[in-house]
């Protein structure tokens, strides 16, 4: 039956063809649609953390500027970099599963994975540094006042400085087990077309991983700025 | 002579979807949506019969004015698991998963779903999220109420609050997946000539439908998630001592559960729309608006989320503008209300049990929903917000709406999803129970909670006790109306008449295959050539499945 719509990249019979599916196109186009949608409830569930940090940003303006810039810039700056390369990765993994060459693409998944591995030492090193300076929110969480460039000192109140940082963790952490399950994802892919699951004519589950990856990588890309940069204008 | 044959086995009867094995994993690692969708029917009827059963204990204690029958703590704990159970393990899902999940592959004219395996994640989500449920309640239960409202929740509730939450963003999963899993089979498994607008109203329904529990679900997940986050370490996004705000969680809770009433209500008025076209035999009245005012009330339902706030303190520009936007959504639902009713007029009405809980559906849904108007109104909303008059609208928009609805549907697909009519004369009485019983119970709610009966108290003055003791008798109604066809289904899976392919000579994909369908839905892919409820090229059925008149 898959015969009469046959494609260009459609093999006689493709083991990959799910019993209902008319033929590889509507089930790639179906695996396609499922992966943005998925994507949809990933930026709603996002939106609502997003939602109570820039809320609170605007009741505690100061705090939270305050709490801001005791943010490392440098490690924000050198992780968004990081990504930003994973996601090149992903992308020249995908056009190598296009391709057919099985070692390039192996090749680029175990890059991309050891990309995500140093993002997430990164954060676990920031994480490590907000508990040495008592920033972690909780019962020993202490807030010293904090100069402008002026030195001027900016009125805070510790408490919101600490709404502050829960957001920043909840965020954060909320972004980093993302990570943490692409890179499990991009694993098991990995270890998938070592063994030769995929080809020109099928290479949807790297594709849509990879449309994940992206996603989690945009979420940073709007983490960093708001949690990292905007207060820091001056 | 000599050789008397043994009459052979029927070997030519097709296998169908429920005789294509027999084993319990046959049927707990099935792929077949028609198979998951009776996983559901069972899980979700019994958590139906759970939410009922908490639903009488309130009522028993509501018969007399003393709080005699519970303590206080305990009558909290009994409508929090009522509220919990029936909202998100029966409302939400009981006709997407249950008849959506059977009808929109057939209604599509595709084998199954588009993802088959998460089709059955999702039921095992909603199993894993019932039993997590199930031991919240065996371990002493919730008292915050369904909404689970900061401050109570997060700094004063001495009971399992997290894992009732968890439950939530479980159970939230699970309907995501049947939400995603309906939007990809309706853009891209339709079969060959069945346009958007030769689609059944019913599918329409579900796709606007799924769009809420897409963009809805996520949000009410992260915000049981802040929830638990607060209470385990104690931090401050909705404590405001510690510089958060009650109110966000009021926000964020009600921008999904505001969608989430239409999550419930729209897929019964897509059965509605195939009830009324089916029983009037005719094609419905502005198919293509009836269609788009779904999506309109998906759409619109998502901006009208704070009118559960205009007490707690929002501003009163922000009121008025959601009061504005709460009387605009009201549209689309009039719209469909008017089209059904203009269907009926010139048609070739039958009185079948699904028509009558049709009938049931408009006139209910109608009373509710224009009790929702009265709720619109900032005056009036302040006058009587949380009080029964509450209570009594949205109960006749989730019971006299969504179960009515649901109710008419199994009665309609029965025969489709069992090969069996159920008997009619009692499936009658029991339509006449479950309308009687329910206008008993929840009527005298409007009086009470006008004259001022507040919600959630497990005592009243006695000069509201007449109304009460009315209302307790009509549940009682209400519950024989719902166990009888417990008992009329389970027989006629036995001893009901075997129906045909088609037995109500109704229009619709799903009629065109055998009774039961069989594991792959079609034998051959259906080529669709005609509109929607193209009722003037069917004979109408003169004695449709048996005793119906016409």
């Amino acid at each position: 039956m898959s015969d009469s719509h046959a494609t260009a990249v459609d093999t006689a019979d493709p083991p990959q063809l799910r019993h209902h599916f008319a033929d590889m196109e509507q089930q790639k186009n179906s695996a396609s649609l499922g992966m943005w949608l998925f994507l949809v409830t990933e930026i709603m569930f996002f939106g609502g953390l997003f939602c109570a940090y820039l809320i609170y940003r605007l009741m505690h303006f100061n705090a939270f500027a305050a709490a801001s810039q005791q943010l490392d810039i440098r490690w924000g700056a050198f992780n968004t970099a990081v990504l930003l390369i994973s996601s090149v990765t992903v992308v020249l993994a995908v056009r190598a599963a296009q391709d057919g060459s099985r070692k390039q693409l192996v090749a680029y998944l175990i890059v991309t994975v050891l990309l995500g591995l140093t993002f997430l030492g990164v954060k676990a090193i920031e994480y490590k540094e907000k508990f040495e300076k008592h920033h972690v929110p909780g019962p020993t969480f202490a807030f010293t006042n904090t100069f402008d460039d002026n030195g001027k000192q900016i009125p805070v109140n510790p408490k919101e400085a600490e709404l502050f940082y829960s957001l920043y963790f909840a965020m954060t952490g909320m972004h980093a087990l993302h990570m943490i399950i692409g890179c499990g994802l991009f694993s098991v892919l990995a270890i998938l077309a070592w063994k030769g699951h995929y080809s020109p004519g099928y290479y949807t589950p790297i594709e849509n991983a990879g449309l994940y990856w992206h996603l989690v990588d945009i979420i940073w890309i709007y983490l960093f700025p708001l949690l990292y940069l905007i207060s820091r204008h001056s | 002579m000599a050789t008397t044959v043994i009459p052979a086995q029927p070997a030519s009867k097709p296998v169908n979807y429920l005789t294509n094995g027999f084993t319990l994993k046959s049927w707990l690692l099935t792929t077949d949506h028609k198979r998951i969708a009776i996983l559901y029917l069972i899980s979700v009827t019994m958590f139906f019969f759970l939410g009922g059963f908490f639903a009488m204990l309130i009522r028993l204690e509501l018969l007399t004015p003393q709080g005699d029958l519970m303590h206080a703590d305990t009558y909290n704990k009994v409508f929090t698991a009522h509220g919990m159970i029936m909202v998100f393990f029966f409302l939400i899902p009981v006709v997407p998963a249950i008849l959506g999940n059977f009808l929109v592959p057939l209604m599509v004219g595709a084998k199954d779903l588009a993802f088959p395996r998460i089709n059955l994640l999702s039921w095992y989500l909603y199993i894993i999220a019932g039993g997590m449920m199930l031991h919240v309640l065996l371990n002493g239960g919730v008292d915050t109420g369904w909404t689970l409202y900061s401050p109570f929740s997060t700094q004063f509730s001495n009971t399992n609050v997290i894992e009732a939450g968890l439950a939530v963003f479980v159970v939230g999963f699970s309907s995501i997946f049947t939400g995603l899993n309906f939007i990809v089979t309706i853009h891209r498994m339709r079969a060959p000539g069945l346009t958007w607008s030769r689609l059944p109203l019913f599918v329409w329904a579900q796709y606007a439908t799924s769009l809420i529990m897409i963009l809805g679900t996520p949000v009410i997940a992260i915000t049981t998630v802040m929830l638990a986050v607060e209470r385990l370490f104690h931090l401050g996004i909705f404590d405001p001592k510690l510089g958060g705000d009650p109110l966000l969680f009021q926000h964020l809770f009600w921008f999904y559960s505001h969608p989430a009433v239409y999550i419930m209500i729209l897929p019964s008025m897509g059965v509605i729309s195939e009830l009324i076209a089916c029983f009037s035999h005719k094609r419905i009245f502005g198919y293509k608006i009836v269609a788009l005012s779904s999506i309109a009330i998906a759409v619109i339902g998502f901006l009208v989320w704070a009118h559960h706030m205009f007490v707690a303190g929002i501003s009163l520009y922000a009121a008025l503008i959601f009061s504005f936007i709460t009387f605009f959504v009201g549209v689309p639902s009039a719209i469909k209300i008017f089209n059904w009713t203009a269907t009926l007029y010139r048609g070739s009405v039958s009185f079948a049990t699904p028509m009558l809980y049709a009938f049931g559906f408009i006139g209910l849904f109608t009373i509710g929903g224009l009790t929702g108007l009265f709720l619109a109104s900032l005056g009036i909303d302040v006058h009587v917000t949380d009080t029964y008059f509450v209570v009594s609208h949205f109960h006749y928009v989730m019971v006299g709406g969504v179960v009515m609805g649901y109710l008419g549907g199994m009665h309609f697909w029965w025969p489709k999803i069992t090969g069996r009519m159920y008997p009619e004369g009692w499936a009658k009485l029991s339509a006449l129970f479950v309308f009687v019983g329910f206008n008993l119970t929840f009527f005298p709610q409007f009086i009470l909670g006008y004259v001022g009966m507040p919600r959630r108290y497990w005592q009243y003055p006695p000069e509201f006790q007449v109304l009460n003791v009315l209302s307790t008798a009509g549940a009682s109604v209400l519950a024989v109306g719902y166990l009888l066809p417990m008992i009329y289904f389970a027989w006629s899976l036995r001893y009901g008449p075997i129906a045909d392919a088609n037995p109500w000579g109704a229009a619709g994909l799903e009629w065109q295959t055998a009774s039961p369908p069989p594991t792959f839905n079609f034998d051959e892919t259906p080529v669709v050539t005609w509109e929607a409820y193209n009722y003037d090229e069917i004979e109408p059925k003169h004695d449709i499945g048996g005793p119906v008149e016409r």
